[in-house]
């Protein structure tokens, strides 16, 4: 089963639920070897799979919800953040930082959560990201770089668990 | 400080998606200006970060179990449209072995029949003494062969044909016993062999008519007794004088 541990984790963030990721990952399988035959050899499989989980993830209860709390001003511009300085303290990487990270992720929007999940953890390219989401890849660098904002502002708005911690990439001005 | 003119191009330059000039053109930038380097570290941190926390849940071995199972009857036409082309297959080549082996059997049954029929025939032409019981009559051959072989069987009339009797003998063929009979027309010899069908076995000949080393043939079965025919006359009279053994049999 192609990708199944990554989609199992994709399905569990967009979620937020065991089982409805569970559901969600079978359901995909299901309409993936339905559907083969409109999978094009020669394009991208992961992005046609990935999509096919996105889309039935949208059509869910819980995908209808998410998206009807997406800010409506979310692909307008933000206030830009003042760029942090790493400290020599915050270089090493500590799993209470992981923790924080992934309470941050969770909070945002899932527009938000679906794009960094893709091109971090799925390292996909921006044509993938395109044809994943269904959307121009100039939105996709806007999407991209509002959503990577977006997590940074909540990693700071979150209360952090270890004293005096910090967290690479998101340190508290 | 982060210039304005360069900080849009970072993302795309830190996920590798600028083509080679404009990279090159943003990594001189990066590395002649403090601003932008520590932001590119700062931005390049937390894509490591985002990526460690990001792979979080793991599927439990059941779900796994479970997924394979529910996609497992998806395999059955896969796999019957890559083995039944190839059990079809093999089911053809394993019949048309077996058929190819039986008709190489019957050939050579066939072939190893006539040899011998062949063989006998042409050992009593060249014996000097070709047949046990000297007699034209048919009354006097038959009776002879009472005891010595396992059957008896009907001899024609040929006062008013051309054949001859000249007598008989017994003869063995798949070392079963049977009746060699001798007959002549004008100066050709015709052996006439009779066994029963169940003692030939493998040996096979249909009643086609057929010729082996220039000797005509002729063969049938009736009641129970396959006779044989073999000279070097014409097929013609062959086959006079195979209708005259029938008529009798």
């Amino acid at each position: 089963m192609p990708h199944f541990e990554r989609l199992y984790n994709f399905a569990c963030w967009l979620t937020h639920d065991r089982q409805e990721a569970e559901d969600l990952v079978q359901e995909t399988y299901a309409k993936a070897l339905k559907g083969f035959s409109s999978f094009q050899p020669g394009t991208n499989f992961r992005a046609w799979i990935y999509r096919i989980l996105r889309n039935t993830f949208l059509t869910s209860r819980t995908g209808l919800q998410a998206t009807a709390t997406v800010p409506l001003d979310l692909e307008e511009d933000e206030e830009q953040l003042p760029a942090v300085r790493e400290t020599p303290e915050s270089i090493l990487l500590q799993r209470s930082d992981w923790q924080l990270v992934q309470d941050a992720l969770a909070q945002v929007p899932v527009t938000y959560r679906e794009i960094l999940l893709l091109c971090e953890v799925e390292e996909m390219s921006y044509q993938e990201i395109s044809a994943t989401l269904a959307i121009p890849m100039g939105t996709v660098m806007s999407r991209l770089s509002r959503a990577r904002r977006a997590l940074r502002t909540a990693v700071q708005a979150t209360p952090n668990k270890t004293a005096g911690a910090e967290v690479k990439g998101f340190n508290r001005s | 400080m982060v210039c304005e003119t360069w900080t849009d191009k970072l993302d795309a330059y830190l996920d590798g998606e600028l083509a080679g000039e404009e990279a090159r053109k943003v990594s001189e930038h990066v590395r002649g200006c403090p601003g932008c380097a520590a932001e590119s570290f700062s931005r390049v941190q937390q894509k490591r970060v985002v990526q460690a926390a990001g792979l979080k849940f793991t599927p439990d071995p059941a779900f796994r179990a479970r997924i394979q199972r529910s996609v497992a009857p998806r395999r059955a036409p896969r796999w019957s449209r890559f083995w039944l082309p190839v059990l079809a297959t093999a089911m053809v080549l394993v019949i048309s072995g077996a058929i190819s082996l039986t008709l190489s059997r019957q050939r050579k049954g066939e072939q190893q029949l006539l040899s011998e029929l062949t063989d006998l025939h042409v050992a009593t032409l060249a014996s000097a003494n070709p047949v046990d019981v000297v007699s034209t009559d048919r009354h006097t051959v038959k009776p002879w062969f009472a005891g010595k072989i396992p059957f008896t069987f009907n001899l024609p009339e040929l006062q008013d044909s051309p054949f001859v009797l000249l007598g008989g003998k017994v003869s063995y063929l798949n070392q079963s016993p049977g009746a060699e009979l001798i007959f002549r027309v004008r100066q050709h010899q015709i052996s006439v062999f009779i066994f029963q069908d169940r003692d030939l076995g493998n040996l096979y000949l249909d009643d086609s008519a057929r010729s082996a080393l220039s000797f005509n043939v002729r063969t049938w079965s009736q009641n129970g007794l396959r006779y044989f025919a073999l000279s070097d006359v014409s097929s013609s009279d062959l086959d006079k004088l195979c209708e005259l053994l029938k008529a009798a049999g």
